[in-house]
């Protein structure tokens, strides 16, 4: 029991639990199985940018530059679909994926090249790619009159469950989450992130190809971005060049409530899971409770440093200091 | 003829153009235990990397188990059977002791993919191997370092290894923990595996090693079986000279007014009521177990407890620091445990460290006086014999020896009549040891410097103390007259109050 307890994942599902209970108690309408779901796909394009941020958190890193390129990914897919009248799913998400995963190496290469923080990097990756893509491709919201039916059709897909419709896009993002799991748990590679998140010199004396592991890293958290973006796209019939501003703080703040530490070498898939869902549900009853969306960001801004202050406190003391 | 596991032949290495080993012949049988000797900076660091495959030589060469090894890597090393554990131990402290265990094994088989069943097995065949008991699924980080150096050993155990090197292992272990540590390196040699040890203690080399090699300034000076050595001669190896093992004496008046007067002080629970006096120019030891509270009397004349009881007197005024700025005005300086966490600006200049406590005193309105502060710098930078060519060097490249002088040095820029060391040459090698050793007694001779002493170094302390005081559970037990004592009888007397 004790060493349950200790797991933070167990930590986390039992304070989700309880704030479901207290949610439940204040609007009892939260517990209707329409809104369940459609808390469930909230938690989709977070979910999915989470688990890169997750995995570059582990490494001891941190990622600010995922929402610019996920927007990149989105926009340069759309409009090329757009310009070609191309229809298609899958390989547009190639595309989308495959653009996100090229800017997660750029950031991999200055961080290991220059040995430069990955807050500094980001924050500059950022801040060129949305400045390159708004200049040199365009700022016009592809709405959806000029959508690709492909995709709109795609992000509609449901399925009923108890006479609601519940996406199956959360599928999509249930199975990368089993996916970045055993990725984390189960492969050298994965165990090399959280090695080079604990000790980054111990982990290339003991033999770990630490340049490779970084690399990995940010390429899928880049991946994962543009995945997530075109995705987004796809569930909300449009293409906005000037999306996801501000998104960083939400995914960050989702995986630092789930328990990952800010300062490498630890987190769980399962506990982003949660993270996520408890970040994304805070934030509807908010709406539901009809507090202002300015008064959300002081929610959210204070999830971070409470749940940051929790880990950091958890880590010290495992650290017996 | 024993069979020769490592050998070195005419090795060179070179940094930027300095000899860091001089063709050095070096030979490690299979299956003994090797000390390695020398003060930091000799080669041993060099000589460990070449073996490990870290450094490649510039000249001469390397042979493993009867082979040249002219493109050693770390990698070809390990497969050779050497494995290194470092000072630091390169665990991962944010996962658990099975998988830090494990971690080795599957790299080294080239796997893609992790079993936890093979993790725990492996983890699990490693403790056994080593006869110890450590909790699998407990996380490095919450280990204590002994059990961490154990878990470092019990990893380099798992490959098939022939030789084990450990840097500097017994540098954060107590007494109870190197006699264990010791007890595993014996059982380590007994399944065959030679042993390098580095140190810098003798004592440790003496007792646990059978061969001896004494590096000093990347040349080899001395080696031999350990019979054919003692404490002086690998001193005198190591230094290139005698070391002074004169003793302090005080010859002041018994009778005047105490420089220093403790009545009844207590730290509630930690510290029981204590009185005691030092004179002026007296260097009085203060010894005791880890726990002993001697840290808690140091602090607490320091200003640091502010809820401390009874009477403080400097020449016989009343002063009862209850702040570190009281404390330095009222003439008490003190040079913490661990002087690198506690004591030092480590990235920031000898001068600026020098003058970090006496910063009201350079100062003229609001801007501080440079001219005056490298004045003060270089007159303390000589007095203390720091090894330097400026004084805006960052601290953090200066040697451990001179690093506790550049401390030592800033407190004596703030004129105190009292000084109190705590661990004064701890992890200082034994040249460096001797000089500080030599200025302390210098201080308390030609300054009038009360010092007090507090040191797990018994030789230290009967050598440079004219009294030790002995301190068991918060309280002084004994005063020993230094002249009366010699290191054995005040190890057993310690050793009685376990």
């Amino acid at each position: 029991m004790k060493r349950l307890l200790a797991r933070s994942e167990v930590v986390i599902a039992l304070i989700l639990i309880l704030a479901m209970i207290i949610i439940g108690l204040i609007n009892p309408a939260f517990w209707n199985l329409e809104n369940l779901f459609s808390l469930l796909r909230q938690n989709v394009v977070i979910g999915i940018m989470a688990l890169g941020v997750l995995t570059v958190m582990i490494s001891g890193g941190i990622d600010v530059s995922f929402p610019a390129f996920a927007v990149a990914a989105m926009y340069l897919t759309v409009r090329a679909m757009v310009g070609l009248g191309y229809e298609g799913v899958i390989l547009p998400f190639i595309a989308a994926t495959l653009i996100g995963l090229l800017l997660g190496l750029m950031n991999a290469f200055f961080i290991r090249t220059f040995k430069m923080i990955p807050l500094i990097v980001t924050l500059g990756t950022a801040s060129i790619v949305r400045g390159l893509l708004n200049g040199v491709v365009g700022t016009s919201i592809v709405n959806i009159d000029r959508m690709p039916q492909s995709l709109i059709a795609f992000g509609r897909t449901v399925i009923n469950l108890g006479g609601a419709s519940l996406t199956v896009m959360l599928f999509i993002y249930l199975a990368l989450a089993i996916l970045v799991h055993l990725f984390l748990t189960r492969t050298m590679l994965g165990r090399s992130i959280y090695a080079y998140g604990g000790d980054p010199e111990s982990a290339s004396r003991v033999g770990f190809d630490t340049r490779k592991t970084i690399f990995v890293v940010y390429a899928l958290a880049g991946a994962l971005a543009g995945f997530a973006g075109l995705l987004h796209s796809s569930m909300s019939w449009l293409a906005n060049p000037r999306d996801f501003i501000g998104l960083e703080l939400d995914v960050i703040a989702a995986v630092v409530l789930g328990g990952a530490s800010i300062f490498g070498g630890r987190g769980s898939v399962i506990g982003t899971l949660l993270g996520v869902f408890m970040l994304v549900m805070v934030k509807n009853s908010l709406i539901i409770l009809g507090i202002e969306t300015t008064w959300q960001l002081v929610a959210v801004g204070l999830i971070i440093i409470v749940a940051t202050a929790l880990t950091a406190l958890r880590d010290r003391k495992k650290l017996g200091a | 003829m024993p069979d020769a596991f490592i050998e070195l032949r005419q090795a060179t290495k070179r940094f930027a153009g300095v000899l860091a080993l001089d063709k050095i012949d070096f030979t490690l049988n299979a299956g003994e235990i090797h000390c390695l000797a020398g003060e930091n900076g000799s080669g041993k660091s060099t000589l460990i990397k070449l073996i490990a495959g870290v450094y490649r030589a510039d000249g001469g060469e390397v042979r493993i188990g009867g082979r040249a090894r002219p493109h050693l890597t770390p990698k070809e090393a390990i497969a050779a059977g050497v494995q290194v554990i470092y000072q630091d131990f390169s665990l991962f402290p944010n996962l658990k002791v099975a998988e830090n265990l494990a971690l080795n094994t599957l790299l080294h088989e080239n796997r893609k993919t992790v079993a936890w069943s093979r993790v725990r097995e492996l983890g699990r065949q490693a403790l056994a191997r080593l006869g110890i008991d450590i909790d699998l699924d407990a996380e490095v980080g919450s280990l204590s370092t002994a059990q961490r150096q154990l878990v470092a050993i019990a990893r380099a155990l798992m490959a098939d290894v022939r030789l084990i090197i450990m840097d500097e292992p017994t540098t954060a272990l107590t007494g109870r923990e190197v006699d264990a540590l010791f007890k595993i390196v014996r059982d380590i040699q007994a399944k065959g595996i030679a042993v390098l040890f580095v140190s810098h203690k003798m004592r440790e080399m003496l007792e646990i090693s059978e061969r001896i090699t004494v590096f000093r300034n990347g040349r080899k000076v001395a080696e031999g079986p350990t019979a054919e050595f003692d404490e002086a001669s690998i001193t005198r190896h190591m230094t290139g000279r005698d070391i002074d093992q004169s003793a302090f004496e005080w010859t002041g008046d018994t009778m005047a007014m105490p420089r220093l007067e403790v009545e009844g002080l207590a730290v509630p629970g930690i510290v029981e009521p204590t009185s005691f006096a030092i004179q002026a120019g007296e260097i009085v030891g203060l010894a005791g177990l880890l726990g002993a509270g001697r840290t808690e009397l140091a602090t607490a004349l320091f200003g640091m407890r502010p809820d401390h009881e009874g009477e403080i007197r400097i020449d016989g005024v009343k002063v009862n620091p209850r702040s570190v700025e009281e404390a330095i005005e009222a003439g008490i300086a003190y040079v913490p445990e661990d002087r690198l966490t506690e004591g030092l600006f480590l990235t920031q200049s000898i001068e600026r460290n020098f003058c970090a406590s006496i910063l009201d005193r350079l100062t003229r309105g609001l801007l501080l006086q440079s001219g005056q502060i490298r004045e003060a710098s270089l007159k303390t930078v000589d007095e203390m014999q720091v090894a330097t060519p400026d004084v805006v060097r960052p601290v953090i490249q200066l040697s451990g020896g001179n690093a506790q002088r550049v401390l030592i040095g800033r407190w004596l820029l703030t004129g105190p009549k009292i000084l109190i060391l705590n661990g004064p040459t701890v992890g200082v090698d034994v040249g460096s040891k001797e000089l500080i050793h030599k200025q302390l007694r210098a201080l308390a001779r030609e300054r009038g410097l009360s010092i007090l002493m507090i040191s797990d170094d018994l030789p230290e302390l009967v050598h440079n103390s004219n009294r030790i005081l002995l301190m068991h559970k918060g309280a002084i037990v004994e005063t020993l007259a230094s002249a009366s004592v010699n290191e054995d009888q005040l190890a057993a007397k310690l050793k009685a109050l376990r």
